[in-house]
This record gives C-alpha cells, sequence and structure tokens, in this order.
C-alpha cells in the first residue's frame, strides 16, 4: 500500500486544524411533551486534519451531532471538546456548511462571503481575504451577483467561500452536495478534497452517498438507525486524488452498503 | 391563404382591423381627440342652466388636449418607445374625454345632477383658479402633517415591530396591547391626546403617527418572526452578536413584509388626516373640506378630494419606486 500516514491527511503546514474528542454524547429532543432520543453513547475521537465520513439511514442523528459539534446546540449529556477545551458555543474556527446554501438573499455574494468578518468586525481591515475566498470557489466574477442569480452549485461554491474566508480549523459538511446534479456534485467533489489538501482543515462530513464518502473520507462511520450509534467503522487507506472506479473503492463500498442492510 | 396566415399571427390578432391608414395613425389618438373636443364644444355652445365659471378656460383646455392628441396620433406611430405608451393608455384617454363630456352635460348644461350637491369639471376648476393660493397653503400644510406623522410612526412602528418579532419577553407583553389597541380608530384617542400634547399640531401628529404606526409594527414583527432560522445559525456561527443578527439579518429578511406594512400605513394615514386636522387647524386640506362642507361649497370639496387622491397616487407611485429599489434581490416579488 502506497499511502502513508501524511497522505491521508490534509497538509499540515497549511493551516491549523483541529482534534474534536467526543465522549459518552446523547441527545434527545421534546416533542410534544415526549422524549425523542436522536443519538445514543457517542464516543468519536476526531484527529486533527482528518476527513471524517458520517453515514447512516435519514433520521439516525447525524445532522444533529454536527450541529453540537459545531456548539449551535448542547448535548443532553456527554462532552465535546476541541483541542481539550469544551465546545459551549458556537465559534467561526468550526464552521457548518448546510445541505442549502443558506445565503442571504439581500446581500451580494461579496458581502455574503464577507459576513464572518463584518459581524467580527474585522472587514475593513481583511477584505482581501473575501476575493481571496472567492477566488478559491472560482467566483470571482460573480461576486456582485444576487443569490437567485446562482445556480445550484454556484450557490454551495458561495456558501464554502463564506465559510472558507474565517479560516476554519474544522469545516462540518451536512450533506452539502446532496441537492446538486450529478455532474455538479462530481465536480464540487474533487474541489473538497482539493480544499481540504490545501487548506488543512479537519473536516467531518455527513452523506447519504457511500460512494462519495469513500471517494473524500479518510475514515468513514456508520451510525444506525435512531438513536444513532456507531455501529461500524472503515479505514480508507488510498491516496489522493482517488479513482472512483478503484476496485479496493468499490469493495469498500459494497462493504459499507452490506453493514448499512443494502447487501448487493 | 396570406390572410388567414396574419389571423393566426399574434399581431393580427391583437388589431383585427389591420390597414395601411391605422398603421401610419393612431386610431385612438384620434378618438380621443373627438371626445375631448366634444367636451370643449359642449361646454361652450350649450346654454348653462346655472353658471359655474371658468367654462371657457376649460373649454380651452379640451381643446387644446384634442389639438395636441390630433398631432400625436400622427407622431406617435413613429415615436418607439415613447409611442408605445401613449398607445398603452389610449382607451383611457378616450373614457376621459367621454367623461368629462358626459359630466358635463349632466350637470351644467342640462341640470340632471344639480347645484350645490354636483359640479360640472369647470366648476372645480373655477375652484382651482380661484382659490389658488389657499389651496396651495393647504397642501402645504396636510403634507407637513402627513410627512411628520408618517415619518415618525414609521420610526416608532418599525423598532416596535422589530423588537416585538425578535424578543419573546417583549412579544408577551406587547403583542396582546397591540392585538387590543389595533382595531381601535385612531381618531377614539382625540380626547387623550388633547390631555397629553401640548399643542394641537402635536396632537394631530400622534393620530396621524398612531394610525400608520400600527400595521407597520404589526407587519414588522410578523415579518422578523418568519424569518428563516437557519440565516440566524449562519450568523451566530460565524461569530455575530446579538445586536448584529438584528440589525443586519432580521432587518433586511423583514423588509419584505415591512413594505406591505408602509403601504397599509399609507392608506390608513390619509384616511385620518381629515379628521386629524379637525383639532383646532387653521390650514390642512382636511380642514379645507370640513370648512366648505359646512357652507355647502361641495365643489371646493370635491376640487380638494381630487387633490388628495392625487398626492396620495403620487406618494405610493414614490413608495413603489423605493421598495423596487431596496427589494431588487427579491425574484418575483408582487
Amino acid at each position: 500500500m502506497a499511502a502513508t500516514a501524511t497522505e491521508l491527511r490534509a497538509a499540515p503546514a497549511a493551516s491549523r486544524n483541529i482534534a474534536i474528542d467526543i465522549r459518552g454524547v446523547s441527545h434527545a429532543f421534546e416533542l410534544d411533551g415526549s422524549r425523542l432520543a436522536v443519538l445514543e453513547s457517542i464516543d468519536l475521537s476526531v484527529e486533527a486534519g482528518e476527513f471524517v465520513a458520517l453515514l447512516g439511514p435519514s433520521g439516525c442523528g447525524k445532522s444533529t451531532l454536527l450541529r453540537l459539534i459545531s456548539g449551535l446546540e448542547q448535548p443532553t449529556t456527554g462532552f465535546i471538546s476541541a483541542e481539550g477545551s469544551l465546545i459551549d458555543r458556537p465559534d467561526p474556527s468550526r464552521i457548518l456548511v448546510f445541505q442549502d446554501p443558506t445565503l442571504f438573499p439581500w446581500a451580494t455574494v461579496w458581502n455574503n462571503v464577507a459576513t464572518g468578518l463584518d459581524a467580527r468586525g474585522v472587514l475593513r481591515q481583511e477584505s482581501a481575504r473575501v476575493d481571496s475566498a472567492l477566488d478559491l470557489v472560482g467566483l470571482r466574477d460573480f461576486s456582485k451577483a444576487y443569490p437567485h442569480q446562482l445556480s445550484g452549485g454556484m450557490a454551495q461554491r458561495a456558501a464554502l467561500a463564506r465559510a472558507l474566508v474565517n479560516d476554519p480549523a474544522l469545516l462540518l459538511l451536512d450533506e452539502p452536495l446532496g441537492k446538486l446534479d450529478s455532474l455538479t456534485r462530481l465536480t464540487l467533489q474533487e474541489e473538497l478534497v482539493s480544499l481540504w489538501r490545501r487548506e488543512g482543515f479537519t473536516a467531518i462530513l455527513v452523506t447519504h452517498d457511500v460512494e462519495e464518502a469513500v471517494l473524500l473520507a479518510s475514515r468513514v462511520i456508520v451510525l444506525s438507525e435512531r438513536p444513532g450509534r456507531i455501529k461500524a467503522e472503515f479505514k480508507v487507506e488510498r491516496p489522493y486524488p482517488r479513482h472512483r472506479d478503484d476496485p479496493e473503492l468499490v469493495g469498500l463500498r459494497r462493504q459499507i452498503l452490506a453493514t448499512l442492510g443494502l447487501a448487493t | 391563404m396570406s390572410n388567414a396566415i396574419e389571423a393566426l399571427d399574434g399581431r393580427a390578432e391583437r388589431s383585427p382591423a389591420l390597414s395601411g391608414v391605422q398603421q401610419s395613425v393612431w386610431a385612438s389618438g384620434i378618438i380621443a381627440a373627438v371626445a375631448w373636443a366634444a367636451a370643449a364644444i359642449a361646454t361652450i355652445a350649450l346654454p348653462d342652466v346655472v353658471p359655474w365659471g371658468s367654462d371657457r378656460l376649460f373649454a380651452v383646455i379640451m381643446a387644446g388636449g384634442a389639438l395636441a392628441l390630433v398631432i400625436l396620433a400622427f407622431v406617435v406611430p413613429r415615436a418607439g418607445r415613447f409611442g408605445e405608451g401613449w398607445i398603452n393608455y389610449g382607451p383611457w384617454l378616450i373614457a376621459i374625454g367621454v367623461w368629462l363630456t358626459l359630466w358635463e352635460l349632466t350637470t351644467a348644461k342640462f341640470g340632471w345632477l344639480p347645484k350645490p350637491f354636483f359640479s360640472p369639471p369647470n366648476g372645480l376648476l373655477n375652484v382651482y383658479v380661484t382659490e389658488t393660493s389657499r389651496i396651495l397653503i393647504c397642501i402645504g400644510y396636510t403634507l407637513r402633517l402627513w410627512s411628520i406623522g408618517f415619518a415618525s410612526g414609521a420610526v416608532v412602528g418599525y423598532a416596535l415591530g422589530v423588537a416585538l418579532g425578535w424578543s419573546k419577553r417583549f412579544s408577551y407583553w406587547g403583542m396582546p396591547i397591540l392585538k387590543l389597541i389595533g382595531p381601535v380608530p385612531a381618531t377614539a384617542w382625540i380626547p387623550c391626546t388633547f390631555f397629553f400634547f401640548p399643542t394641537t399640531f402635536a396632537a394631530s401628529v400622534f393620530i396621524v403617527a398612531l394610525s400608520a404606526g400600527i400595521p407597520i409594527a404589526i407587519l414588522t414583527s410578523s415579518g422578523v418572526a418568519s424569518v428563516n432560522r437557519a440565516y440566524y445559525d449562519v450568523g451566530r456561527n460565524l461569530g455575530a452578536s446579538e445586536w448584529y443578527l438584528v440589525s443586519k439579518i432580521a432587518a433586511p429578511a423583514s423588509l419584505p413584509h415591512v413594505f406591505v406594512g408602509l403601504f397599509m400605513a399609507l392608506y390608513y394615514s390619509f384616511a385620518v388626516l381629515v379628521v386629524a386636522e379637525m383639532l383646532g387647524a387653521k390650514f390642512g386640506l382636511g380642514w379645507y373640506i370640513q370648512f366648505e362642507t359646512a357652507y355647502s361649497g361641495y365643489a371646493n370639496v370635491y376640487a380638494t378630494l381630487v387633490i388628495m387622491a392625487l398626492i396620495c397616487a403620487g406618494i405610493v407611485k414614490l413608495l413603489f419606486v423605493a421598495r423596487d429599489r431596496l427589494l431588487g434581490w427579491q425574484k418575483g416579488f408582487i
């Protein structure tokens, strides 16, 4: 096997990145007075610079886990820490990218991407970073466009730029390619990998697509039905850039599908 | 054969009697000119039941309009975009001419609609001619009262609406009060306003502000409350403070609702102007209407109502322009 440990990580020198530690996390929602358990005793360590994919049937709590890691919500029990310090609020170093681009429709692409810098009051000094983030996702020419003028793929690229401009140490991707047409999806999968390798952030991706998971991630975590528990874990020890017809990846995909109860 | 094809063609269908003459002359323009000329001739040629004044001036204006329409009828087909606007309003120009002719005949000429309850168009014109300076002063006073009242009502209503839509606690106390006060006619507050405000002008401003502020507050709060929660998640995730979420996310996101509130406020505030000017005003269109009603000067009343309607329509137009500029980001907003 040609892959070494470093090849399976993002470039370590490129940027700061963080390790995430999830210990005994369970989470439940109150729904009309009754308790709905979504996640149960999750223990998971994500190393700095790793690309982890979370797979599982819909409604198993994958997206909830991302929200908990982002700090937008607090787990009912258990702890999540980033580099040893407890996550108790959202922070621009850990950015969630949603399935919908959720761009602000009243703002231009440039202003959307600038949101994080503007919110923290550093836009004036660091406005050049907005342009370089737009360059990074290839949207420089659309900086003055409004979201309704963008295609689905372009909007999702703009959402990525809005995350990347903050130089995140951790990118939480909640099915970011789920609603795109298949051609755009293939292009953006490659772009995501190269962004991750170049920028060096830690990445956690929630997806329904097994092929996408094995193509992008260095580790795939399979969750059970709700309440979600970790059911299986697969290391994807193939060097990047990967090929989707790589026989090893195809074999791994079959194995994962079997775990999900979809034997072919 | 070619006729059949032409009939199938959309253009042929729109002007069924398509001929060489109509292509070079704007037919509606000619018909409108005839209608306008008829109004002028009826005014001059037939005797009045009761004199109203300014009949010559009215006839001159209508004849001038008819002449202009004749000239336009030949210019418009060759004038491109400028012409298209006229062609669009052609049927309206005809209707105006016919309407003014019938109006003149039924009032001044045949007396079917008698003095003082009705007035011919030249009667209204006579009011504008003889009362010019007084009406101009009244317009100024009314615009001052309306703009101060509407602006302060809009600012306070918007701020209240954002607070109601944003803060649960504020909404707990504020919403029931607003729902109780909302349906009460602004004029019912007149006794209180006399007590609370130092001048009658301030009391009038308050009445106008109240009538404008309530719809704006209600619509703004519903706008803020219906903002997509995901926008706030994005903001919080990117390090936004509470103030940033309100001012940079909730405020612009609720703008479409706010504009609906502004349009409603515009009509409500115009409706209460007349009553607000009852409060010891010395000038103002509302005051003028009441003053003339008391003396059976109904022509003056109608003339003033026309001015108020035009002012209101003008402000609506301005508001539309502002909305289109501010809400250009919204695709397909009606």
